[in-house]
């Protein structure tokens, strides 16, 4: 029926992916994006493929899936077969039968109206006749546990069941090579954790290989793989076990962030082994000494002096909210947010972290309870006159964008507001220099990249000198090296005066950057803690779908039961070097 | 979820017919309240259409809000009709009834009778619409243009348009209030110009931000082998059932006794004064 066949010859299990001195430069880029990659990937293996935005990765799966050279044109170089035939030499259609191919945006590739049809949509395209479409339907939607939610359409669904609608789509046609593009990025540290299993057990279950494409490789350790590929600029730096890895010093060159467990090691003067077995800590093993420097590093260290506590800013007191359908978004929610603090709100999607934000910036209108900036009702004033004061950033800055110059952009607000020419001048010049984009100030948006974009539309809400900032998920999607570009961004801002409210799923972020953490579910708040009290309390993160950190598991592994403050001491000395 | 599609699922042989079907039955209906004015076919249609309307277990407040949009457009449009030529009527029917009133603002039995045929054509158009609206599963019916000869390429882009546009219509919504704090004038209180630019910058990132998605969409539908073969299967499809054929069938003799009464009135319009 089509031109593959198995060269499954030897005892050595056979090839699925065999790329050598394989490389790919896209039309319309001056350089190559993969040079000379040899790489193979064996039936029933799992491997991951980390590496910094940029680093080809994509492109890699690209080149698997048969969107290259497919879809995307450009010069390819070396070879690349999937079952011992060159895939340029295949269709794409005869490819995407063997590889399945899970992508990043769960909204976007959700193409049917209901689960049931996108999961079908391949077989359609296949012409399986109805009765069949049926059943395989039924089965694929039972692999992944979304047997439930068949009718639902897209938006009814949370990323994580969309995702695994997704993970049915490809399954129905039986393939050989499940590819995963970068599965945790748009979900909550629960779902992400659920994906990750669930990964685990497809491949036990239906015996393909598996390619997970990701850089939060704490996360996918999570469940054994059984390869690590690193990539940087286009070539493969690594290719061996997570043990392998992890006891080596590849990652951090790479803007890779290691596990926090590692790096807590590392600070410690422990120096890791592969014989330690550091891929995930539940293998990990330490010694005696080991964990006696872990605990001299934890009980040795400095005082640090906090930051001052401000004056109440933004008070919000018995707020509740409901959507017309008589879904509970919010309620009884009270909070107090500090002058020149930083918080972050965190929880999973629909626990009510955008609700409340919208009620804030009035964006919803608020029905119960009060809403406080200082002394003033926020209730009496309309969206605009609460811009004045709050800022919001939206998560995806290209939604903000409406001029094609970046001055006109930042400019747009003051004009709108129409201020006297010098003054719009003057906070323009000032905000372009703060935010690090002055030396751009010519530029079209167009020639941004995302970090710098995002700077631009905080600027563009900086420029009105608000007193509150609210970003929504500013580094969604954003490898180590960008998110640690916008949030030191960030905290430059905060420290420049300016309160900062960032409503994020990362746990990361909440735990470094955040002074205090509101955590919601099911609209309400259930904790107004700091990032690292609320990582080491198992009970609180079971409740609101969180995950604990790692650093949680280390501090009792070695006898420590200040797990919070192990994580406090753990951030402030990887801030301490950062900014050596 | 708002939808294009306002589709009410509940168990009923309306429901059960295929979509293409029903958009067959929904264009003869509405070509044959269209080209006449005979009062008489005028005045069953509505009855036929609330009778449609019963065995499909919509609700009149299923249906209210849209009713009474309508019932406001035909009002203003009634009147207008009226201000603009008084004696329309005569004018049709050739005679000429005061009833009350001179002068310009005369009103003649053959104007309210004029205007009666035209809240009649409404009145059978506007139950079809909306029966249809509600009966008629989003998916299934891109099926069942497919079944209709309309290659399944269309089809499907009709599908996907309406599986995108809630998700569209959510993005709009959300750069419009961001847009808004940022100053941007869309309510009332902004001159026309002002109100136009400002949804140009509405326009500018939607459109921006729904161009990024056609890249997804297009790679995950070849990834999953959309465009293989020359025709595809649906998993919403359903068989035509003798229902399908009939209505089908008593649409198109709608439209013939349409035309037929056309020709015997010799004109669109059905004369009582002579």
């Amino acid at each position: 029926m089509s031109g593959i066949s198995e060269n499954g010859g030897g005892n050595a299990p056979a090839a699925v992916f065999e790329f050598s001195h394989y490389g790919f430069q896209y039309e319309a880029q001056q350089e190559p994006t993969l040079y000379d990659i040899d790489l193979v990937i064996h039936k029933g293996e799992k491997v991951l493929i980390a590496g910094p935005s940029g680093c080809g990765k994509s492109t890699l799966v690209h080149s698997m899936n048969g969107l290259i050279p497919f879809a995307y044109k450009g010069k390819r170089s070396g070879s690349l077969k999937l079952f011992g035939t060159e895939t340029a030499d295949l269709g794409i259609f005869e490819i995407s039968t063997r590889v399945g191919t899970v992508l990043q945006d769960s909204d976007g590739q959700f193409v049917g109206m209901t689960a049931a049809e996108d999961i079908a949509f391949a077989l359609e395209n296949d012409c399986v006749s109805e009765p069949e479409l049926h059943e395989k339907v039924r089965t694929a939607a039972g692999l992944v546990h979304i047997e439930d939610h068949l009718s639902h359409a897209p938006g009814e669904l949370s990323g994580g069941q969309r995702q695994r609608v997704a993970m049915a789509g490809v399954l129905v046609a039986d393939v050989d090579v499940l590819l995963f593009d970068e599965p945790l990025a748009n979900l909550d540290p629960a779902a992400g954790m659920d994906a990750v299993e669930l990964i685990d057990q497809l491949q036990q279950k239906t015996g393909a290989a598996v390619v997970i494409v990701e850089h939060r490789i704490e996360d996918v350790l999570h469940r054994a793989v059984d390869r690590v590929v690193l990539m940087d600029r286009g070539h493969i730096v690594f290719d061996g076990t997570p043990d392998a890895l992890l006891s080596s010093s590849c990652l951090p060159p790479c803007g890779i962030r290691e596990p926090l467990y590692i790096a807590a090691l590392r600070y410690a003067g422990v120096a890791i082994t592969e014989e330690m077995r550091p891929a995930s800590l539940s293998t990990l093993r330490l010694s005696e000494e080991d964990k006696k420097k872990v605990a001299d590093w934890f009980y040795e260290r400095p005082q640090r002096k906090k930051k001052a506590e401000g004056a109440p800013l933004l008070t919000a007191e018995h707020v509740s909210y409901s959507y017309g359908n008589g879904r509970k978004a919010l309620s009884d929610v009270s909070l107090s947010i500090r002058e020149g603090e930083c918080v972050a709100i965190v929880g999973k999607n629909g626990a009510g972290k955008t609700t409340f934000s919208k009620l804030v910036c009035g964006f919803l209108p608020l029905k119960e309870g009060k809403i406080r900036l200082r002394e003033q009702d926020l209730d009496r004033l309309s969206i605009k006159e609460r811009a004045d004061h709050i800022g919001y950033v939206m998560q995806n800055p290209n939604q903000m964008i409406s001029k094609t110059m970046i001055k006109d952009e930042v400019q747009l607000g003051l004009r709108l507001r129409g201020l006297p020419e010098e003054e719009i001048d003057r906070r323009y010049e000032k905000v372009l220099r703060v935010c690090g984009i002055w030396g751009f100030r010519n530029w079209p948006v167009s020639a941004l990249s995302f970090g710098q974009r995002k700077r631009m539309t905080v600027a563009s809400i900086l420029v009105l000198d608000p007193e509150i900032l609210i970003l929504d998920e500013p580094t969604a999607g954003q490898d180590y090296r960008h998110y640690t570009e916008i949030m030191e961004f960030l905290r430059e801002v905060n420290e420049a005066g300016i309160t900062v409210v960032i409503i994020t799923h990362d746990m990361h972020l909440m735990l470094e950057y955040a002074d205090r953490a509101f955590v919601f579910t099911g609209g309400e708040l259930i904790a107004d803690k700091t990032g690292a009290e609320v990582l080491t309390d198992p009970a609180l993160i079971e409740k609101a779908s969180l995950k604990t950190t790692s650093l949680y598991g280390l501090a009792l592994m070695c006898g420590i039961p200040e797990a919070s403050e192990f994580a406090a001491h753990f951030v402030a000395t990887e801030r301490e070097r950062k900014h050596q | 979820m708002r939808n294009f599609f306002n589709y009410i699922d509940r168990p009923s042989p309306i429901h059960r017919m295929t979509g293409a079907s029903k958009f067959v039955c929904l264009l003869l209906w509405s070509t044959a309240a269209m080209i006449t004015y005979d009062t008489r076919l005028l005045a069953l249609m509505p009855v036929l259409g609330l009778v449609f309307f019963f065995f499909a277990k919509i609700r009149l407040k299923d249906v209210s809000f849209t009713m009474g949009l309508v019932g406001a457009f035909l009002g203003i449009n009634l009147i207008l009709l009226y201000l603009f030529s008084p004696d329309h009527g005569t004018e049709i029917y050739g005679t000429r009834h005061v009833l009350f009133g001179g002068g310009y603002f005369v009103v003649t039995a053959e104007t309210l009778f004029y205007l009666l045929n035209y809240v009649l054509k409404f009145i059978s158009f506007i139950p079809i619409v909306l029966l249809f609206v509600c009966t008629t599963n989003p998916s299934e019916f891109a099926a069942s243009l497919n079944r209709i000869g309309i290659p399944y390429s269309i089809a499907y882009a009709v599908a996907l348009a309406l599986r995108y546009i809630p998700d569209i219509q959510e993005d709009y919504h959300e750069i419009s209030q961001a847009q808004q704090a940022r100053g941007i004038e869309l309510s009332k209180k902004g001159g026309v110009i002002k109100r136009l630019k400002g949804a140009a910058s509405i326009l500018v990132p939607l459109v921006m931000s729904s161009m990024a998605r056609i890249e997804v969409i297009s790679n995950a539908m070849e990834l999953r082998s959309f465009g293989k073969k020359r025709k595809r299967t649906w998993y919403m499809a359903r068989p035509f059932r003798a229902l399908d054929i009939f209505a089908m069938l008593f649409t198109a003799l709608l439209v013939a006794a349409a035309i037929l009464l056309n020709v015997l009135n010799g004109s669109r319009f059905y004369n009582p004064f002579v």
